[in-house]
């Protein structure tokens, strides 16, 4: 069979040619392409988030105000579904399997190798039931993150809350990841990079049934996960709460501030809201409902309500009056009931008088001779000359924008000066005639009541404040941002403080002091009562003041709204938070029971 | 006759060699395919690579038995071979135990043994047997139809077993008929055909449209076939004795086309038509009948061209890949060894087939020339078929690849397929059968 032994040549072809097309395949499928390698780190790497604990918070007494629970949440990786037992699953989530195809959806749309979340804040119970089934249903697991709790229920406006980061963020901010939590408002937001600490990622091996099988790399690629900073508020969580007590039924805000450090004790915005509303998924019921409150409980009161100062504004035309020369302590003027209206009083002999009674139109003279110095010989130029100078000094006192904060949101409030007015009139066709209701704190003058508090604390203070701060210290760390430890000087000497003292102590002090009910026994307290004249209804209620007296604790400023004459509401509720912080205790339970069942809401339109 | 009485002087070592290296590639990817770090003694019972070191033991010594017994009790008991295993294999239908739906296992106590392994050599001994006999010729009808019936009988009852795989193995007989004298024609027509088949289940999803008329895809190709043969018929005017072959050719192209959709669903198992549609690409099922081929491309290719390095290996190791140390275990080398390992480890196969057939032309012995090729062909076989697997040049086929694929039964077979024919050779110069 020799004719035969050639075909031994086609053999040995046959075979040559399929090794030499296994090996043409075999280094296209290893060396050329490189989407297998893709898919095999999606088949085994498993990218764990390891969300670090959110940094706790505390009082200024070490009350803890925030910490954490552990919530978990359902993810997802689309890419890694197989198929799964639909109804079982449907069943251990209680979710519905239209719900199901609609995440599936949304999460597919997402990214087909990332993990979306497909269920927020699974129940611990929940989270027990289906831990040792989830190996069915691979592509699923488990994200443990933690939730904000708030044990006190109060200073939800100061703390702020969390939520998830939104994409104008995450563009700008390459650390936030779709579905991460970012502080929001308050103490959240503020202090966002220290109380959200360091998120770690830890890469590891999977198997066909989605269990764990060890570290990738032997952890060399995983980053740990730091925790957030402890940080301690400034805010005296009880007198917080008491502030929050007194102001129930009414809508206004109190503010307290520590004058020596400039530390915020209590800073009320009513009506306020439980911050445990907005938590987790809780968020997405609540803040609509909190959102569509015709009182506005999201509303920062203290911080973003603009009013007219009213008659507290007194103390700060008298300082720079005094200081710019124009009058003295011992300059008294008639009350001239033709200028501006006023109230029966005997006629203010001096500047501690004057603040006493509140007088009108000895301040209609006073801001007169600031703004008319005769400096120039046109009445309009010299108005301008005037003004300019004057809102620079009220400026000083950190009003009209200048007064800096570590709450996020703050409101500038208005100072009108000489472009203000040269807007609307006109350049020349306005004067002293034209302003002279800045006079007594009305106008086009708009404050924050933080900024009166901070008024009430330069006062205590003798012409000096700290930036006001809700922070007070982080754990580990000896010193807070040394804006808030930099004294801020207003330009007036302190002797020009103690007439106005002195007329601040005769308001609460002495008989025809127009806030009488702001004294307490045993305790000196200095304060100023003001009306604001409200366009749109009844008068808000305005008092700033500061006790004791000879060495001042605490400056603060109250504002309810529609509720009429300074010293009627404002004055008892500023006095008895006072009391309650220096002496732990309220002697006159008559007045806070008065102010306690007042309902000041329903309060009918002035006609 | 110095060398009669010590057999191993003329043994061929470099068949043995390659034997070896390949037994011991099997055994260390075995090994990474279920290494976990708990039970990481090489000698460990309750693991696969420990009972595969068992097997591999068992196969030296049944190895060594082998190279012991004369070359003459292998062409004198041949028939007796080959009609002891038809018994078992008939058995086996009998009172055999069904594991994985294929009924041909024989269990005693925990060992299982499948007959069908062993027809292998049993069928190679009996054709090299009857196609020795002097004076025999492929032409004749009478010669053609038993040689072809020596092999069909077998494979007839593994297919009854529901062992489609092992009987797919009995297909490359056609190679040690083809030479010994079958016409080549033979081989060409089976290509052709598996080339038709494959073609018109390609063209038979597509419809394609001549001048606003839709055309089917099985319809198009007749339409080509005929066109070609047209062409043929034209060129080839003066020789009309040819037109008589084109037309039938023509005709049996036609039914071919046309039996495709029978086959398809009424002869080839639902699982199988699957299986060949997801290779071709014409279906796309990356989580059923997919996910074999998927997964194992996956391991395959993320080895890159150098691997992740032994016991690195990702996809195999955490049980991506399904049936990892039997039909699947070439993607633990592909994945751990990458390009470099796969490269090597077809070369060394190709150099065995090529040292086979070197082996079987240099025997004075017809039937150590019939049985060498025939070893040769069983093995090309079940690496065609395993590897062509893995990476998706052929439909998921459940055979082993030789000496490397887990599995006691496997390993025996292939080293006593093996090893009768290295003793056939140590023989060569004192036998002319």
């Amino acid at each position: 069979m020799n004719n035969l032994s050639h075909r031994k040549y086609i053999v040995g072809a046959i075979f040559s040619v399929i090794c030499l097309i296994f090996i043409i395949r075999l280094f296209n499928v290893q060396v050329v392409n490189n989407k297998y390698k893709l898919d095999s780190d999606n088949n085994v790497l498993r990218v764990i988030t390891e969300y670090p604990a959110r940094g706790l918070v505390y009082d200024r007494n070490g009350e803890l105000l925030v910490f954490n629970e552990a919530a978990y949440d359902l993810m997802l990786i689309p890419g890694q579904l197989k198929e799964i037992d639909t109804n079982l699953f449907c069943d251990l989530f209680d979710v519905s399997k239209e719900d199901f195809l609609v995440k599936y959806t949304k999460a597919k749309n997402y990214s087909r190798y990332k993990p979306s979340v497909f269920e927020k804040e699974l129940s611990t119970e929940t989270y027990g039931n289906v831990q040792d089934q989830l190996y069915k249903f691979p592509g699923f697991f488990v994200q443990t993150r933690t939730l904000r709790k708030y044990p006190k229920n109060n200073a939800a406006h100061i703390l702020g809350y969390i939520g998830e980061v939104n994409n104008a963020v995450i563009e700008k901010n390459s650390y936030y990841k779709s579905g991460d939590y970012i502080g929001k408002s308050g103490l959240e937001l503020a202090y966002e990079e220290l109380l959200r600490g360091k998120r770690g990622v830890r890469k590891i091996l999977v198997d066909v049934h989605n269990r764990e099988k060890g570290s990738y790399n032997n952890g060399l690629e995983d980053t740990l996960s730091v925790a957030g900073q402890t940080i301690y508020s400034s805010l005296d969580v009880d007198l917080q709460a008491y502030g929050e007590l007194l102001m129930q039924n009414k809508t206004g805000s109190v503010v307290a501030i520590e004058p020596k450090t400039g530390e915020i004790l209590c800073l009320v915005s009513s009506p306020g809201y439980d911050p445990n509303l907005l938590v987790g998924r809780s968020i997405k019921t609540n803040y609509p409902i909190l959102t569509k409150d015709s009182l506005k409980p999201l509303f920062n009161r203290a911080t973003m309500a603009q009013y007219p100062p009213g008659s507290i504004f007194k103390t700060i035309q008298a300082l720079i009056a005094m200081q710019e020369g124009v009058i003295t302590e011992q300059t008294g003027f008639a009350c001239i009931r033709s200028l501006v209206g006023c109230h029966n009083h005997p006629t203010a002999l001096n500047v501690a008088a004057s603040i006493k009674m509140s007088c009108n139109p000895y301040y209609h003279q006073v801001f007169k001779r600031l703004i008319q110095q005769n400096k120039a010989k046109s009445i309009f130029k010299d108005s301008e000359i005037g003004l300019a100078k004057w809102a620079i000094n009220v400026k000083k006192f950190g009003f009209g924008g200048t007064l800096k904060t570590d709450i996020p949101g703050v409101k500038n409030g208005l100072v009108p000066g000489v472009d203000f007015y040269n807007r609307w009139y006109g350049e020349g066709r306005w004067a002293f005639s034209t302003i002279f209701s800045l006079s007594i704190g009305q106008g086009e003058l708009g404050v924050i009541p933080i900024q009166m508090a901070n008024l009430a604390a330069i006062i205590a203070n003798k012409g000096y404040y700290y930036p006001p701060h809700t922070l007070k210290k982080i754990e580990g760390v000896d010193t807070i941002p040394s804006l808030f430890t930099t004294k801020q000087y207003v330009g007036i000497d302190s002797v020009y403080f103690n007439p106005i003292i002195q007329g601040m102590l005769a308001v609460v002090d002495e008989p025809g002091g127009t806030a009488r009910r702001a004294k307490i026994n045993g305790v000196s307290v200095c304060g100023k009562t003001g009306t604001a004249q409200n366009p749109h209804g009844e008068d808000h209620s305005v008092f700033i003041a500061f006790a004791p007296m000879e060495n001042p604790k605490i400056a603060i400023a109250v504002y309810v709204e529609n509720s009429g004459f300074g010293g009627t509401w404002a004055a008892p509720i500023a006095s008895l938070m006072m009391e309650q912080y220096l002496t732990d205790s309220i002697s006159d339970k008559l007045k806070e029971k008065r102010i306690l069942e007042a309902n000041l809401l329903n309060v009918k339109p002035k006609k | 006759m110095r060398n009669r009485t010590n057999v191993f002087t003329n043994l061929d070592w470099v068949t043995i060699l390659t034997y070896l290296v390949l037994v011991i590639i099997g055994w260390l990817s075995i090994y990474a395919a279920v290494y976990n770090e708990e039970h990481s003694k090489i000698f460990d019972l309750s693991q696969r690579y420990g009972n595969q070191l068992l097997w591999i033991g068992f196969s030296l010594l049944v190895a060594l038995i082998i190279l012991m017994i004369e070359g003459s009790f292998f062409t004198s008991f041949a028939y007796p071979i080959y009609g002891f295993v038809i018994l078992m294999l008939i058995g086996v239908l009998l009172f055999g135990t069904e594991i994985k739906g294929a009924k041909s296992w024989f269990r005693i106590g925990s060992f299982a043994i499948q007959p069908a392994e062993f027809g292998k050599f049993a069928t190679a001994l009996a054709l090299a047997k009857f196609l020795s006999v002097l004076g025999i010729n492929m032409k004749d009808l009478k010669t053609k139809v038993t040689a072809i019936a020596i092999v069909i009988l077998p494979a007839m009852l593994i297919l009854l077993q529901n062992d489609t795989g092992s009987m797919l193995v009995y297909f490359s007989f056609i190679i040690v008929l083809y030479r010994e004298g079958l016409s080549g024609n033979v081989l060409l027509s089976g290509i052709y055909t598996a080339f038709l088949f494959i073609t018109s289940l390609l063209m038979r999803i597509h419809t394609f449209t001549f001048f606003d008329k839709e055309i089917g895809g099985e319809l198009l190709l007749i339409l080509i076939l005929v066109g070609i043969g047209a062409i043929t018929i034209y060129f080839t005017k003066k020789m009309k004795k040819l037109w008589i072959i084109i037309i039938a050719v023509l005709i049996c192209s036609i039914g071919v086309v046309f039996s495709v959709d029978y086959v398809f669903n009424n002869v080839l198992e639902p699982h199988q038509s699957k299986r060949i549609n997801v290779m071709l690409g014409v279906e796309s099922d990356p989580h059923g009948a997919g996910y074999n081929v998927n997964q194992s491309l996956i391991a395959i290719g993320s080895g890159g061209f150098s691997g992740k390095g032994f016991l690195n290996g990702t996809q195999t190791k955490f049980n991506f890949v399904p049936e990892q140390s039997t039909d699947f275990i070439f993607c633990t080398i592909g994945e751990e060894w990458g390009f470099l390992g796969t490269f090597v480890l077809i070369s060394l196969y190709l150099f065995l087939f090529l040292r086979l057939i070197f082996l079987a032309e240099r025997q004075r012995s017809t039937f150590s020339r019939i049985y060498g090729y025939c070893v040769a062909s069983i093995l090309f076989f079940h690496f065609l078929v395993n590897i062509g697997m893995t990476i998706g040049l052929a439909p998921v086929i459940g055979i082993p690849l030789p000496f490397i694929s887990y599995g006691g039964s496997s390993l025996w077979a292939f080293t006593i397929l093996l090893f009768i024919f290295i003793r056939l050779d140590a023989e060569r110069i004192y036998v002319l059968r």
